[in-house]
């Protein structure tokens, strides 16, 4: 029982993650149709940039929550920055050209940012700092989730709820939707379109960046190349709560958290990643709109 | 006789919308039969359902192609509905934009074609005669249609007049009884109106086939069309000759409203 | 010429760029010897580098548009300078000629070394020229491809391994071997679009891989195969350099005859119905072709040509194991196609001479070679979307009804 209790809570964690992720993803698509493929290397570089600063700061003799919130805050900062500016140039000038045109130009974006990081720092695993303390009250429960899967399950339920606030009530949310639904009519109308897709990519690369952070310290090592796969992850679980949707994200990466956390602990962690991407394939052909997408009917 | 077209009760929901309510239409041989109505009538959907690329939630569609025996179209794909002789042109132009004029009518000989890919690598004699009869016979469509000028040109380069009659023209290579016309005339100035009038004519007079249209050009639609059928919400209102409808309370009413007593 | 606007803006951007890579390209960090590099060089060549650049940038989208605007007003370009050199007998003819000896009496001038790059050239002349068919003609974006190199060269080092099956019977093997798994990996991304057609495509190759790696029993996972033959002639085996220089040989031929048979395809009922497809699927449909045959066709023979360099790829290595068929290769061959110019062989050839000739003859920056690659696919797709060689269409003449056709590749 206490196994499965430990599987059920890891894949909670591991859809947490891949949550913080798939919603840069979903968030995207609903707005510009394109997989970003790039978004997994936003999420690599949130990681590298909280190391970087996490290293000086410790050098500098910080403590360590000190050191925890100012490398999430500039690891934020620099994830959204580079997110907006791989949009400026590798999206934003294709946006009337025809989709394959767009979604190779990301390939090219993922392919260029993971052999900048590769070249400019290094292709070795380096170990991350655990910057999340052992809470001295959670002591008795330890055992079965420790502390830093506590602060990952807590921060992704915050920015939940604050992504749907967003969204839901305020005036740049309400632009968001109306841009997703229809981006010539919601110009028409006067939304500032360039702005709104902006500000979709600020805030998708900011919560991948969390992500980056929260799970390089519960691991302990990050790598150039992590981005790639939990970037497919991160989409696999996108389009399985149907693409576009931000709820759907979330449970899509809760099933896919669970479904791998039992498959692995039951079955084979060797195929771990081949299970993923049947998982994906099974989808994709099956139900390409997901659990809670609507399925897409092409005007003719 | 038979109308080489029968559509009985055609009905289409797409989930609670109801695009198409228990709709009739006919079309006999030699015939120019015009669909209109306002916007959002579903007079698309209609051609998509007739065409294979949505399954119609109820209703019967047959075809009675001249020579050829009765065959329900409820099931078939798009590419065999064309097949069997039902070609159509859409609303917003699809042409294959980066193939030249000629291409596109050829590519509309495509099912009248046999070629598969041991003919494309050997070439055997066979293949090369079919090849030539292909590019002989688009050609002949292409001067019949009137824009031989462009035969060599991309079709991303046209004049949108050129455009739409390249549209009909690549429908009309795949040899159909009968023609779908989706808004031929929109964005078209007066003069070329009057050219695909003729033309809409030269081709059921000397090609033999039969024209469904949809349009909102109500000059073309009176001057062109033996029979008009009338639809809103889905529904046929009306229908009759150019002259009935005209005098049409019910159409009337749909298209302007009723009359407000001051 | 340059006004004080534009190169405030470029400072800007130049600013921007400085802040923003300043944690990764300034500040190396090791934390396994716990010491921390800051490297100010760096801030100033990304400050000059990005201020330069920005301008460049700046010329080339504006020229982008000014080219759009005469597009949409009439003016029809004039034919582009690859045509242009394809019509004028006088240069086409001689520079062939050259070209053929060149290929003929390369291996004898230069080095055994550099006659081993140019089997690898060709070998991903002939990949490029495969996916060339799904991606470029049909427009199905094939990012697994390198599934079917794996299973053409596997194909091969299985036979011979177990059965002692030489190179010319798996020939034809490997390449049956990639059409038939063309076909079932097609079979289920048939009704999907674009993008997901990509993913599940992309998964598929991973999966291959991720199974050769791991069937330990089947496929000798990571250790691979070695001990492979290489090709025969007539029952003789040469030594390694004599092979080498049969298999330049060989793949020349095999080259030759790669480009017969895809340029057919291309011009022919087949080849316009792919590029139909890839144009408008939905008109594609209505216009009566069969959108499932179609696409299945592509892939399967887009895929044959995979299994046979795979094959190939195991002759000349001697060697196979599942890393040389990771997703990069899949990339890096769509690169070729990409940059090349989709649909155009002649575009495709030249990709993958420059693609992996220039990188072996560059060695020193051979590190930066998928850097290069990234930003020389998002450059290409911004700028010149038809690739170095665009795709010509064919023409025809008419006089009266009389059809001559004039042959353009």
């Amino acid at each position: 029982m206490e196994y499965f209790l430990e599987l059920f809570l890891g894949g909670l964690t591991r859809g947490s993650i891949y949550a913080l992720i798939a919603l840069g993803y979903t968030m995207v698509y609903g707005i510009i149709e394109l997989i970003n493929f790039a978004h997994g290397e936003i999420y690599m570089i949130g990681a590298f940039t909280a190391l970087i600063v996490a290293s000086v700061l410790t050098m500098l003799g910080w403590n360590h929550i000190a050191i925890l919130l100012i490398a999430s805050i500039v690891a934020v900062i620099y994830s959204s920055a580079y997110g907006y500016t791989v949009e400026k140039l590798a999206y934003k000038p294709l946006r009337q050209a025809p989709r394959l045109s767009a979604l190779i130009s990301a390939i090219g974006m993922s392919l260029f940012l993971q052999n900048y990081v590769l070249l400019a720092q290094t292709s070795d695993f380096l170990p991350f700092p655990s910057l999340i303390p052992d809470f001295k009250f959670w002591e008795p429960y330890s055992h079965i989730i420790s502390s830093s899967e506590l602060v990952i399950l807590i921060t992704t339920a915050i920015v939940m709820i604050l992504l749907t606030f967003l969204i839901k009530f305020t005036k740049i949310g309400k632009a968001m939707r109306a841009t997703a639904q229809d981006r010539n009519m919601a110009m028409l109308v006067g939304v500032d379109v360039d702005r709104v897709i902006s500000v979709t990519f600020l805030v998708g690369s900011a919560t991948a960046a969390l992500g980056g952070v929260l799970i390089a310290s519960h691991i302990g090592q990050i790598n150039f190349y992590i981005g790639f796969i939990a970037g497919i992850k991160a989409f696999v679980a996108a389009v399985l709560g149907g693409i576009g949707s931000i709820p759907g994200a979330v449970l899509g990466s809760l099933v896919l958290g669970w479904t791998e956390s039992f498959f692995t602990g039951y079955v084979s962690s060797d195929y771990e990643d081949v299970f993923a991407f049947l998982f994906l394939v099974f989808i994709l052909i099956f139900r390409p709109a997901g659990i809670l997408g609507r399925s897409e009917t092409e005007k003719v | 006789m038979e109308p080489l077209l029968k559509v009985k009760n055609l009905t289409m929901n797409f989930g609670g919308l109801r695009a198409l309510d228990r709709l009739d239409l006919d079309v006999y041989a030699a015939e120019i039969v015009a669909l209109i109505g306002p916007n959002g009538a579903g007079k698309t959907t209609f051609f998509n359902c007739i065409t294979g690329i949505y399954p119609p939630t109820e209703g019967d569609m047959v075809i009675s192609p001249p020579g050829k025996k009765r065959e329900r179209l409820n099931g078939l794909k798009p590419n065999h509905v064309t097949e069997r002789g039902l070609a159509r042109t859409f609303q917003n132009i699809r042409l294959f934009l980066n193939m030249t004029v000629l291409e596109n009518v050829m590519i509309g000989r495509h099912c009248r074609m046999s070629a598969g890919i041991a003919g494309a690598i050997f070439r055997g004699p066979d293949t090369v005669k079919e090849e030539k009869a292909v590019v002989r016979d688009s050609y002949m469509i292409l001067e019949k249609i009137g824009i031989t000028d462009f035969v060599n040109e991309l079709a991303m380069n046209l004049p949108y007049g050129a455009q739409r009659r390249l549209e009909i023209a690549r429908a009309m290579a795949t040899e159909p009884f009968m023609l779908l016309l989706d808004e031929p005339a929109a964005g078209m100035n007066p003069q070329e109106t009057k050219e695909l009038d003729d033309l809409i004519i030269w081709i059921r007079d000397n090609e033999k086939i039969a024209i469904l249209l949809i349009e909102h050009d109500m000059k073309l639609v009176m001057s062109l069309s033996d029979r008009i059928y009338v639809v809103d919400y889905g529904k046929k209102i009306a229908e009759g000759t150019p002259e009935e409808i005209k005098n049409n309370p019910a159409v009337i009413k749909a298209y302007l409203g009723e009359e407000i007593d001051a | 010429m340059i006004t004080f606007q534009e190169i405030k803006r470029s400072f800007l951007v130049s600013v921007w760029f400085m802040f923003l890579t300043f944690p990764i390209m300034v500040i190396r960090v090791n934390t396994v010897q716990n010491v921390i590099e800051w490297r100010w060089k760096n801030l100033l060549f990304v400050g000059i580098g990005s201020f330069i650049l920005s301008f460049v940038w700046r010329y080339l989208i504006q020229r982008k548009e000014a080219g759009k605007k005469k597009a949409e007003a009439g003016e029809i370009d004039k034919m582009p300078l690859s045509q242009r050199i394809f019509e004028e007998r006088k240069i086409f003819v001689p520079g062939l000629i050259t070209l053929s000896v060149f290929a003929l009496v390369f291996p004898f001038i230069f080095s055994l070394y550099q006659t081993n790059i140019m089997i690898t050239g060709l070998i991903y002349v002939m990949l490029g020229l495969g996916l060339n068919i799904v991606v470029g003609l049909a427009g199905l974006l094939d990012l697994g491809y390198v599934a079917f190199y794996a299973v053409g060269a596997y194909s091969y080092a299985l036979l011979n391994h177990h059965f002692g099956i030489g190179f010319w019977a798996a020939l034809p093997i490997g390449a049956g071997m990639g059409a038939l798994f063309g076909i079932i990996l097609g079979f289920p991304v048939l009704r999907l679009r674009g993008d997901y057609l990509a993913i599940v495509t992309l998964g598929f190759g991973e999966i291959i891989r991720l199974i050769l790696e791991n069937w330990n029993e089947f496929s000798f996972g990571p250790s691979g195969i070695a001990n492979i033959a290489r090709p025969s002639f007539f029952g003789i085996q040469f030594s390694v350099q004599n092979a080498t220089i049969y298999l330049y040989y060989i793949m020349i031929v095999l080259i030759l005859f790669t480009i017969f048979v895809v340029n057919r395809l291309q011009n022919s009922r087949i080849g316009r119905a792919w590029i139909a497809l890839r144009e408008d699927e939905v008109a594609c449909q209505a216009m009566g072709i069969d959108k499932r045959k179609t696409k299945l066709t592509a892939f399967a023979l887009g895929a044959t040509w995979a299994g046979m360099a795979g094959v190939i790829f195991a002759a000349k290595t001697t060697f196979i194991n599942p890393a040389s068929f990771t997703i990069w290769e899949s990339i890096i061959i769509l690169c070729i196609v990409v940059l090349g110019g989709m649909g155009s062989i002649l575009g495709v050839i030249l990709g993958a001479l420059i693609l992996i000739l220039l990188p072996e003859y560059l060695r020193a920056f051979s590190e930066y070679r998928m850097l290069i690659f990234g930003v020389m696919l998002v450059a290409t797709m911004v700028f010149c979307p038809g690739g170095i060689v665009p795709d010509i269409r064919r023409t025809y003449k008419f006089e009266g009804l009389q059809n001559n056709t004039k042959n353009n590749p």
